[in-house]
């Protein structure tokens, strides 16, 4: 039982916790969706432990703790991998920024000279 | 005849010196690599062009802004140098008159009569590296990680848009697509002179990492064909 109230009370802080993060405007709507969801999966199978039994036994899991931990790990590579992405493709567009400020920026110092 | 340059302060001067020696006739273009010292002040006062990068990029994205430079100023042929002295500009004409019958052409520092040596697991590496691209491009390329080499009007217009800007993606990487893509690389024998600062050390683990990117780089070159049309255009 004590195990599950820490489960339950980790579960809220982390909305609690994200969803202060979206209302501060520093986290965007579709990355706070997806922690708000999780964490309140989170905290419906603290509360309700035995709805992993039934789903465990159908995946041929002996205990349903290890089809929790097996999820969540598999959860979490997943969403690394999809960060890791986002910020390839990030870093790709801030280098191409990068240079069209330094060619615009020569463009402008070589107009400033023609003029003088 | 562009030059990356990260904090060179102390060697661009000459090198920009040297090729308007034997090439008055060149523009040379400096691209400052988020430089935190007067790299791009020095530059400008030796007579190079120079356009200067917000933060550092590395090689491959401060050659790429040169070749996008090049493309949009119209130039048929651009030039690559090392900013830190190791290339004899003199072997510019015969870089130059590479085009005439290639893309891309390679400067060698691997030739009969070249004073250029590794050894060790490096050497072992570079071999390795050599030997694949060589049979990608059914022609000999002794020296893929040479920093010296041109690129005639085919070439800027692909590596304008794409050119690998990760660890030796500048070198190999770029290699490697222009020879995906059908371009013509050939080679010339350079001069190469030592370091005039400092000398990364390198063991055997360094070199195990280096071919490990290297081939990566080879790969995802590869599979990355279609990044053009991902938006990463120019």
């Amino acid at each position: 039982m004590i195990s599950s109230f820490l489960a339950a009370f980790t579960a809220i802080i982390t909305f609690v916790f994200v969803f202060y993060l979206l209302r501060r405007g520093v986290l965007q709507e579709k990355y706070a969706v997806l922690w708000l969801f999780l964490s309140g999966i989170a905290l419906i199978l603290a509360i309700f432990p035995g709805v992993l039994e039934p789903l465990s036994s159908v995946l041929g899991v002996a205990t349903p703790v290890n089809l929790l931990f097996f999820a969540t790990v598999s959860l979490l590579i997943l969403i690394s991998i999809q960060l890791s992405f986002e910020l390839s493709r990030h870093e790709m567009r801030i280098r191409r920024l990068a240079e069209e400020v330094a060619l615009l920026h020569e463009r402008l110092d070589s107009q400033d000279r023609d003029k003088e | 005849m562009a030059i990356p340059a990260w904090n060179e302060q102390g060697s661009i001067a000459q090198v920009i010196a040297k090729v308007q020696e034997h090439r008055p006739d060149v523009d040379i273009l400096v691209v400052n690599d988020g430089s935190t010292d007067l790299t791009a002040e020095v530059a400008s006062q030796a007579g190079a062009q120079v356009v200067s990068l917000p933060f550092n990029v590395g090689v491959g994205g401060a050659m790429r802004t040169a070749f996008l430079f090049a493309k949009r100023e119209g130039y048929q042929a651009l030039a690559q140098v090392d900013a830190d002295g190791q290339h004899d500009p003199a072997d510019l004409d015969r870089l130059l008159a590479g085009l005439e019958s290639a893309d891309v052409v390679v400067g060698t520092r691997f030739h009969p009569g070249s004073t250029y040596v590794v050894g060790g697991p490096r050497r072992w590496a570079m071999i390795l590296l050599s030997k694949t691209l060589s049979r990608m491009n059914r022609g000999e390329i002794s020296d893929p990680t040479s920093g010296f080499r041109a690129a005639g009007p085919r070439a800027i217009d692909l590596f304008a848009v794409e050119y690998p800007a990760e660890y030796l993606g500048d070198t190999v990487g770029s290699l490697s697509i222009a020879i995906r893509r059908g371009l013509v690389v050939e080679e010339v024998p350079v001069t190469m002179y030592f370091r005039q600062f400092g000398r990364p050390s390198k063991n055997a683990l360094w070199s195990a990492l280096y071919l490990g990117r290297a081939s990566l780089a080879i790969l995802a070159t590869g599979v990355a064909d279609n990044r053009v049309s991902r938006g990463d255009s120019a």
